[in-house]
């Protein structure tokens, strides 16, 4: 292949030698520890060949949790580098190649994995379902996204890093201005994982649809629900778009075709185009869910019913249209006239009229309510303000005339994060505080959750509030660096305070889930926070069938109405029957190795290897085709005995099987 | 927690003390100005709801709290409120519509020469965005510079714009908004200063390892000192050969250039079946490189590719030299 090894491993640079080192560290340690505590077997068949809903879910997490870290310590470093002016800690190549994996993990590979994570874990038992429509696909779908993001990360440390933005516009992205394979990354890593994730939407489509348990009309079904379903069609509408467009610029790269070049006849604005007609409605798919949460947390420690719940269902069916006709607003500048502009001006500002409505419907759920603050409560309280800044920000990017002055500087970077930081992040923390106990049958330290929220919520505040006064004196975004005469440096310091801050925020976090493991109470009941919807109906954790009767459901917050009435919380043993569950697969771990070998072969461009690859995923297909493997029935005595175990600790509210 | 919420305080001051010089509050020209006025008038509208916003949030967070003395209070059963959603959906229609009718109204008025200025003859500029680097053309005076442009001042300017290389986006925001170049298509920016003065631009849409330095000066000066400096460059500055052109194109660092003829006369980027010049092998960053494609990239053109008969790559590399002219310093 004519390769040297010096060129096929990053060198020279001590960052990257650092990671390196860590990386194989890491590696010999984990399979060094696993092979002594002799947890192969349980790890093969618990976890990776699982396709329990709940399994999947918290694989996802701690996915995104690791990638959180990723994404986080690009950031640390982009702040560090712009926090003088002429600061040489990275060079211009380093910083451009950190902004784009910043990018790129922080939205596909943070965002999307931790609520798809807690969708996982969430919906079915929201919807009284045993596990999602297709088990084995959603565990495809998992294997396939963590192959994608890992083919992406491995890039900074074998052959080097995407580096045109998270956007990879054309012509930059194409192999005349970027003629490394760092692209190449960008175009098959994200295809294996938009594949995954286009699976996950049908699953949950599916799954919502016809999956419900008896009584739960689609006016009956949990915000949280109702967002995840949304979303499931907008992955579904959005997706494939994205697909396509990945694929043309495969084409590009590796088969010298010209869709988006310059030469030969390309269309640079046409990948501009696919890009952000998929790109904008995926802000609403990561958006969408975490209203849901905060719907679901603001209503349980309010102790009320969400207000005015059909208008936040119309308010989130608004926004999903809405959010398909708006992609043009992320290029006013390309001179399309004052006709579209105008178009998608108003489009987009009208986005903030349901948005609006929400915000006042959470509001006033509070209204006369009896409002606990806890850890999960606080993260939905902050989302409040905070959202509210990104949100009037947005509609003044909206403005496509003012635009002009906003386009493509600091002031549109700040805007995003106050988008998406409160209405993404602060939404998984608030959902990982709040469901915690019902993955886990533990809490997470409230104590230390507080420390969490308050130096990461003013951490946040802290390094993005800046970035709104730079860009409007003319600072542009992903510029590696600045003059000292631009008078930039005062603010660009305080930014750079701000994300340490924010990063101890994190790193609180990540301590409060190993104090939590090694400490927290384990004697919770099933329902700790009195909760209303009926996943606090079942144990926590959740047994693997996740109810022994499937729960009959005749109004809103069902679970809620079932503790007032006290009806439906027992179980009778002449109620119990058999389960029929999904048996573990080794199909879906399997295609996602493939994947991820037949897209490296592909990214380095050994064609010939990656079609011999190409024919183990063919492989996989067949083998699953033939798979007759109808699952398995969990015997009465066995429901029996897991029902009485964890009903028995349960004091008043659960009577025992009788 | 106490001594954050002080070290929060503490900055909010600064914060707002340094708003009070950002270059889009201080237009420069009647473009700019009409732009400022328009996100004046959203800032105050933005303001009401966050007031109002976080107002009510305050108010329910703060009396609504769970305290030891509403321990046993039980909340309502409460569902919505039509007349209360009504006027939440209500009033925000109204406040995107008192937004959307200036905008559309600037929109429009943008693509044109600006009010007052309709019966001043504009000159026009060809802008040619390179990495990383910006050509301006005066094809009415046979002139031409690299990055820095000189204007008459409260005279429109025309600048139609297009990049010899990737996407790159033209912005001087003292003088008003910017816009996108592209290869093979022109967009059309007027602007124009109020005053002589010096102004920085810049591009905004990111294209590689030179970015952060791809700026140009804009400088406004009368039209006698405009004129005296066209002429001075006609007869001072060398001419710009096809060849040294093909050079400058090259992802490189330049200096300000100036020249008494316009590339123009050979080729102008903005045609759609123009050529196009690129130098893969110089974009490297590092790693492995796969592999590129070796064809000539020619697009309806017969003409060899000049770059392979051009030996002295390096005669423009970081080139500082000025070729006569007026030169504003920083």
């Amino acid at each position: 292949m004519g390769i040297k090894w010096d060129e096929f491993f990053i060198t020279g640079d001590p960052l990257i030698l650092g990671s390196q080192i860590a990386i194989l560290l890491t590696m010999v340690g984990a399979v060094a520890g696993i092979t002594y505590l002799k947890k192969w077997k349980y790890l093969w068949t618990e976890w990776l060949t699982t396709v329990d809903h709940k399994k999947i879910g918290i694989m996802y997490i701690i996915s995104a949790v690791l990638m959180f870290f990723r994404g986080g310590m690009d950031g640390l470093l982009m702040k560090a580098q712009t926090s003088r002016p002429e600061m040489e800690f990275l060079n211009s190549q380093h910083y451009n190649e950190i902004f784009t994996t910043h990018g790129v993990i922080m939205i596909l590979f943070m965002a999307m994995p931790f609520l798809i994570g807690l969708m996982n874990v969430v919906i079915p038992l929201q919807i009284g379902a045993r596990d999602v429509a297709f088990p084995q696909l959603n565990a495809l779908s998992f294997w396939l996204f963590f192959s994608g993001a890992m083919l992406f990360n491995i890039s900074f440390v074998i052959g080097g890093s995407p580096d045109a933005g998270w956007t990879s516009y054309f012509p930059l992205a194409g192999k005349e201005f970027s003629p490394g394979i760092g692209n190449n990354f960008y175009a098959v890593a994200l295809q294996i994982a938009g594949i995954g994730t286009l699976m996950t939407g049908i699953n949950f489509i599916v799954t919502i649809l016809k999956m419900r348990t008896k009584g739960m009309t689609l006016m009956k079904m949990p915000m949280f629900t109702w967002t995840t379903f949304v979303t499931s069609i907008l992955i579904v509408a959005a997706f494939p778009i994205f697909t396509v467009a990945l694929a043309l610029m495969t084409f590009d790269r590796l088969y010298g075709t010209h869709f988006f070049t310059v030469s030969g006849g390309g269309m640079d604005m046409l990948w501009a185009n696919l890009f952000w007609l998929w790109g904008h409605p995926e802000v609403y798919i990561v958006a969408l869910p975490a209203f849901g949460i905060f719907s679901e947390v603001i209503a349980t420690f309010s102790r009320k019913s969400l207000f005015g719940y059909k208008s936040m269902v119309f308010s989130i069916l608004g926004i999903a249209l809405l959010s398909m006709v708006v992609w043009v607003h992320h290029f006013y500048t390309m001179g399309s006239g004052p006709a579209v502009n105008s178009f998608f001006s108003i489009t987009t500002m009208a986005i903030a009229i349901p948005t609006g409505v929400k915000m006042f419907n959470w509001l006033f759920t509070m209204r006369k309510g009896r409002i606990k603050i806890t850890s999960a409560m606080l993260w939905a309280l902050a989302f409040v303000p905070c959202f509210v800044i990104g949100g009037v920000t947005g509609v003044m990017l909206a403005m496509g005339a003012a635009d002009y002055q906003y386009h493509n500087t600091l002031f549109l970077v700040a805007h995003f994060h106050y988008v998406l930081i409160p209405g993404v992040v602060f939404a998984v923390f608030a959902g990982l505080y709040y469901w915690w106990p019902k993955m886990f049958g533990f809490m997470l330290n409230e104590k230390i959750g507080k420390w969490h929220f308050w130096l990461f919520v003013i951490g946040f505040n802290v390094t993005f509030m800046p970035m709104f006064f730079l860009g409007l004196n003319g600072a542009v975004r992903r510029a590696y660096t600045y003059s000292a005469e631009s008078g930039f440096a005062p603010l660009f310091m305080l930014s750079a305070i701000g994300s340490i801050v924010l990063a101890a925020g994190f790193a609180v976090f990540c301590y409060n889930i190993y104090w939590s493991i090694r400490y927290a109470d384990r004697n919770i009941s099933s329902d700790p926070w009195d909760a209303r919807t009926l996943e606090w109906s079942t144990a926590s954790p959740v047994q693997f069938y996740n109810f022994a009767k499937l729960p009959e459901v005749k109004s809103l917050d069902p679970f809620w109405h079932m503790k007032k009435k006290n009806e439906g919380l027992t179980l009778h043993d002449s109620e119990i029957e058999e389960i029929h569950m999904p048996s573990n697969s080794w199909v879906p771990i399997y295609m996602g190795v493939i994947f991820g070998i037949a897209g490296f072969f592909l990214v380095f461009e050994w064609h010939i290897a990656a079609a011999v690859a190409g024919i183990g995923i063919f492989a996989g297909l067949i083998i699953r085709s033939f798979d007759y493997n109808e699952g398995f029935h969990v015997s009465k005595e066995e429901i029996h005995r897991i029902e009485n175990a964890w009903r028995k600790t349960e004091g008043e509210v659960h009577d025992h099987v009788s | 927690m106490k001594k954050m919420l002080l070290f929060l305080t503490a900055i909010l001051p600064m914060l707002i003390l340094s708003g009070c010089n950002m270059v889009v509050f201080e237009p420069q020209g009647p473009v700019a100005r009409s732009i400022t006025e328009l996100i004046n008038w959203s800032l105050i509208w933005m303001l009401l709801v966050v007031v109002v916003v976080f107002g009510l949030f305050g108010y329910i967070v703060w009396k609504y709290r769970e305290k030891p003395e509403n321990k046993d209070y039980e909340p309502p059963e409460e569902h919505g409120s039509t007349l209360l959603e009504i006027i939440w959906t209500g009033i925000p229609i109204l406040i995107v519509i008192a937004l959307t009718i200036p905008t559309v109204k600037t929109l429009y008025a943008l693509e044109e020469a600006p009010k007052g200025y309709e019966e001043k003859e504009p000159i026009t500029i060809h802008v040619t965005s390179a990495d990383w680097k910006w050509i301006f053309s005066y094809p009415e005076e046979g002139i031409e510079t690299v990055n820095y442009v000189n204007i008459p001042e409260d005279r429109p300017v025309l600048f139609k714009m297009t990049s010899a290389s990737t996407m790159q986006s033209f912005w001087v925001p003292a003088l008003g908004g910017q816009k996108y170049t592209m290869p093979k298509m022109e967009t059309k920016l007027y602007l124009v200063a109020d005053n002589p003065g010096s102004y920085e631009g810049q591009n905004t849409n990111f294209n590689g390892r030179g970015y952060a330095d791809m700026k140009f000066e804009v400088l406004a000066q009368t039209q006698e000192d405009f004129d005296q400096w066209v002429e001075d460059v006609k007869d001072t500055a060398p001419k710009l050969t096809e060849k040294e052109y093909v050079g400058l194109l090259k992802p490189t660092h330049l200096g300000r250039l100036t020249y008494s003829n316009t590339h123009l006369e050979w080729v102008n980027h903005a045609d759609p079946d123009s050529k196009a010049y690129t130098n893969p092998e110089l974009y490297r960053g590092h790693g492995y490189q796969g592999k590129t494609f070796e064809e000539d990239d020619n697009y309806k053109n017969e003409k060899p590719n000049v770059i392979e008969g051009h030996g002295e790559d390096k005669g423009h590399d970081d080139s500082e030299e000025n070729h006569g002219g007026d030169h504003h310093g920083h």
